[in-house]
């Protein structure tokens, strides 16, 4: 029994949700309680689907149970299908049907219905969202593709996506940038699933030379069984940041036997706006880095390589792909945290206190309780995620946009420079707040930044239920030492601009207690400064 | 699936009621606890159910704010499902380990759902078990299962489950209301400075804003139904004496008089001082409904099954609104405690109990209304039918009740009409 206050991952049968939504002509009967039906506001709020996911729940009673909930199962996938007419049809259950053992695949056999079934066996108890996603798009794949290899069609190379999925972070914009790219090396993109596919499309994914595994979380599995049994070889590499692309353009071209010339000439802005000298201030920034193992992994290469951060602590939720997250921890000397519990990346990113943060919503949200900037680089995602305009992760593009979203949290460098310089003047005072909201009377509260609470998002419309957020700031909260303080040293202290004024205190007051003073004064300042400054 | 055909209910005046049955599209009744748990500061809900039940919480709630919020899942693994004494030592386990890190916390209800149903975990007897260990926290526990419950029916099961905590109001006390629903705490302000300057005095409130002080309950107790979802809680209130108020829901300026004249009624305060105490605040909500009323009357609505406040909520469109309710669906229908409103919706309204999502759907579609009130999983796709919607669950989340809020209640329902006429893209 594990006590979850928020998860990252749902259970396995949202994932089989996301790849029946993702596609065009599955659908899904999922032995469940009505509760379940939540799921849906997923994707229609979240992602903002226009349509209902492909879903048919049979919402089983209390009072059904024991009498025929099996003969309930097979009204709702007889009446589905007549109703909707898939293409192929998943059929399972979710963690409570699992427990009444109605085997919805053999329910589903015996209805010989005209079309593909795929029954899923998700076990809820053990297995989590990502794993579901990628067992039903392999169990899919396995049901659909015909055992022998299709024949190749004549023309150029071609290559499949695979990974891309409903709800996914940034998958939409991924998939037409990673287009673009095989488009200027001149590989077709023969099919990209389950993100738009249909069930004709999955069967004819061996008509491709290869596969590019885009999300391994969700496609991995399916490009393995491909290499089994159609022997096709799978791209692994991941093209998140300018390097990573570089490296994917290689290894796309290589296995094509086409020239990578021109891919890797297309316009990446990255890495100007990185030499650029505004950006020397970025020079060793401490940043934590947190969300599913491949953007995690992915953005630590970014961030180190290409933007020139100072990574300070990696780590995933997603188990199964841990051992990816180990070795670039390893790489880059640090300890990595694989974990699913948020409480324990609260107090590590609390211990750390790095000058950004990179993770999912839930990283987001404890990096604002702490006032620590932040990016989201990975799911769970939050309607905030997918942006009305074209914002990738992938490719030079998405580069481009990894390059903004993650310094504009930061204080600019002239900026930074500007706000040491002007800081006694009365637009900087410390009650004024943020510039823009400068007019604006601060919050009472200590927990949020100025205008945190009005800018919080909700997802669902449940924003009210989201009172003034709760100071609970572990590690932050002014310790015993807060009344060691000198009124010279205090004074001292709020000549510090108030962007890092509690980064000084902390440090100064974790120094004063390293060191067993009775007091802190305006030295201790200093050698507080000097002790932890790099 | 074919529909049984449509029967009367008692009254011979009452609208047509049809009942349905087939896939039902809502949420269960652990969703209450995300305003149930803000309603009751010092309480703590611990779910004991899947992963799924955890993920259903957070997506509900929407947003992911607190560090640590007043509820928890402690989801079931497979190792939990091997054998149920170990399941209940893992429960303990979870409990104390809970109660050590939040020592502030004065009642913890343990929270049924469908896994934990179905396997016919005993929560009353590990509340039992738990509480002969434990001073200074109550222990109690209900179902907010989806095979039991329905939405709002969670917030029903947990306000039974508090009605034996109660302390019993003393035999020669003086009869006292209770007003009975979990309400913001500035509508319950609201109400009883109403109660107050009518001289009903003193006036309970359940829940109140502590869950250890709950008010006393005894034969003396006439209580009024703030929500009309509340049909167990009622049954245990009856059962340890109290009596009902039979009152039309406090929606609207008619209704919210009409609630408050019942109570009235009950006290023998005369109607002189009913209309001097309620004059004020029904013209205020009738000036507010006013500015609404003008974009809504004549505008057709259809109810999907949600809440339960359906018919209430239809009754005040209808009456105070000018609307037109093509169907008013909802997930049951208590035929005593919705009498007065059903009495007050238009003669023939077609009544709904239960739900077949996609034949509602498609009655929709026939039907065009002007504004479908349905829940979050089908509006994106209803309004990109381009059918106007208003998601239900603003209904539980927002303050809607009395006069004071009478104007929001129709605002609620005249902005998506008001942003389909503004929007030029």
């Amino acid at each position: 029994m594990q006590l979850a206050v928020w998860t990252y991952e749902g259970p396995p049968h949202v994932g089989a949700m996301r790849v029946a939504t993702a596609m065009t002509d599955v659908h899904y009967v999922l032995h469940a309680p009505q509760g379940d039906t939540y799921a849906d506001l997923l994707f229609t709020m979240i992602e903002r689907r226009d349509h209902r996911p492909p879903v048919t729940y049979t919402t089983f009673q209390a009072r059904d149970l024991g009498t025929d909930t099996a003969e309930i199962f097979k009204t709702a996938a007889r009446e589905a299908y007549l109703r909707f007419q898939p293409q192929a049809m998943l059929v399972g259950a979710s963690c409570t049907a699992e427990l009444i053992q109605d085997d919805p695949g053999g329910l589903a056999e015996a209805l010989r219905l005209p079309v593909p079934v795929v029954a899923l066996e998700l076990p809820s108890y053990q297995r989590k969202e990502h794993w579901g996603a990628a067992e039903t798009f392999y169990r899919l794949v396995r049901a659909l593709c015909p055992a022998t290899r299709p024949a190749r069609p004549a023309g150029g190379p071609r290559a499949n996506l695979l990974g891309p999925c409903a709800l996914g972070f940034r998958h939409r914009d991924d998939v037409a940038e990673v287009t673009k790219l095989l488009d200027a090396l001149g590989i077709a993109v023969n099919v990209a699933a389950p993100l738009g596919a249909s069930a004709a499309d999955v069967a004819r994914l061996g008509e491709a030379d290869f596969n590019i595994v885009l999300y391994p979380e969700i496609g991995d599995e399916a490009a393995r069984w491909l290499e089994r049994q159609y022997r096709m070889p799978a791209v692994r590499t991941v093209p998140i940041g300018v390097g990573a692309t570089r490296d994917f353009v290689t290894e796309v071209a290589a296995l094509a036997g086409v020239d990578p010339t021109p891919a890797l000439a297309l316009d990446a802005r990255l890495p100007w706006w990185s030499r650029s000298v505004d950006s020397t201030y970025l020079t060793g920034k401490r940043v934590f880095i947190f969300g599913d193992a491949t953007h995690a992994v992915a953005a630590a290469r970014v961030a180190s390589e290409e933007l020139g951060f100072d990574v300070v602590g990696l780590g995933c939720y997603n188990r199964e792909f841990a051992r990816d997250v180990r070795a670039a921890a390893a790489r880059l000397g640090l300890e990595p945290l694989i974990t699913d519990d948020h409480l324990e990346v609260e107090a590590r990113i609390a211990a750390l206190q790095p000058e950004l943060v990179l993770g999912t919503q839930m990283e987001r949200h404890i990096a604002k309780r702490l006032r620590i900037p932040c990016a989201v680089i990975s799911a769970p995602v939050h309607v905030q995620d997918f942006p009305a305009r074209y914002s990738p992760q992938m490719g030079f593009e998405g580069a481009n946009v990894i390059f903004d979203a993650w310094i504009h949290p930061l204080v600019m460098g002239l900026e930074e420079h500007l706000l040491a310089m002007f800081r006694d003047d009365p637009e900087f005072h410390d009650e004024a707040g943020a510039s823009h909201l400068a007019h604006l009377p601060l919050p009472a509260t200590a927990g949020g930044t100025a205008g945190g609470a009005t800018e919080e998002l909700p997802a669902a419309p449940a924003a009210d239920c989201a009172a003034s957020p709760q100071p609970r700031v572990a590690g932050a909260a002014p310790g015993e030492a807060a009344g060691l303080w000198t009124p010279a040293a205090e004074a001292e202290l709020r000549k510090i601009p108030f962007f890092v004024r509690g980064k000084a205190r902390r440090n100064t007051e974790a120094f004063a207690a390293a060191s067993g003073l009775a007091e802190i004064d305006v030295a201790t300042l200093y050698d507080a400064k000097a002790h932890y400054g790099r | 699936m074919t529909l049984p055909a449509p029967h009367r209910v008692d009254a011979p005046d009452l609208p047509a009621l049809r009942r349905e049955k087939g896939q039902r599209e809502v949420f269960c009744g652990l969703t209450g606890i995300v305003w149930l748990h803000r309603k009751m500061p010092d309480a703590f809900f611990l779910v004991i159910g899947s992963r799924t039940c955890a993920h259903l919480l957070q997506s509900a709630a929407g947003v992911m704010i607190f560090a640590e919020p007043r509820f928890a899942t402690a989801i079931i693994e497979e190792r939990d499902l091997a054998g149920l004494a170990d399941l209940n030592a893992e429960l303990d386990r979870v409990v104390g380990r809970l109660l050590e890190r939040r020592p502030e916390i004065r009642t913890l209800f343990l929270v049924g759902s469908c896994p934990s149903e179905v396997i016919k975990l005993d929560l009353a007897r590990a509340a039992m078990r738990l509480q002969a260990e434990r001073r200074g926290v109550r222990i109690l526990n209900y179902s907010g299962s989806g095979i039991e419950t329905t939405f709002t029916e969670g917030e029903d099961a947990c306000l039974a489950a508090l009605v034996p905590a109660a302390p019993p109001l003393a035999a020669a006390a003086p009869a006292e209301l209770m007003i009975v629903g979990a309400l913001p705490d500035i509508v319950e302000d609201q109400f009883a400075r109403l109660f107050a300057e009518l001289g009903i005095g003193p006036v309970r409130f359940f829940p109140g804003r502590e869950s250890a002080a709950l008010p006393p309950v005894g034969p003396g107790t006439r209580f009024l139904l703030a929500q009309p979802f509340l049909a167990e809680t009622a049954r245990t209130l009856e059962a340890r004496g109290a009596v009902r108020i039979a009152a039309p829901f406090p929606f609207g300026a008619e209704g919210t008089t009409a609630w408050v004249r019942a109570a009235a009624d009950a006290f023998g305060i005369d109607e002189l001082s009913v209309r001097r105490v309620t004059a004020p605040g029904r013209e205020r909500a009738k000036r507010a409904i006013a500015r609404h009323a003008e974009r809504l009357a004549g505008k057709r609505i259809f109810f999907l099954p949600d809440s339960q406040l359906e018919v209430p909520l239809a009754r005040f469109l209808a009456a105070e609104c000018g609307m037109i309710p093509v169907e008013v669906c909802t997930p049951y229908l208590h035929s005593r405690h919705m009498a007065e409103e059903l009495a007050l919706l238009p003669a023939g309204t077609p009544i709904t109990e239960g739900q077949d999502v996609d034949t509602q759907l498609d009655r929709v579609r026939a039907a065009r209304p002007d504004l479908t009130v349905c829940g979050l999983g089908l509006a994106n796709p209803l309004e990109a039918e381009g059918l106007s919607t208003k998601w239900a669950i603003e209904l539980v989340f927002t303050p809607i009740h009395g006069f004071e809020q009478a104007g929001d209640l129709a605002e609620l329902f005249a902005r998506p009409l008001r942003r389909r006429d503004v929007l030029r893209v």
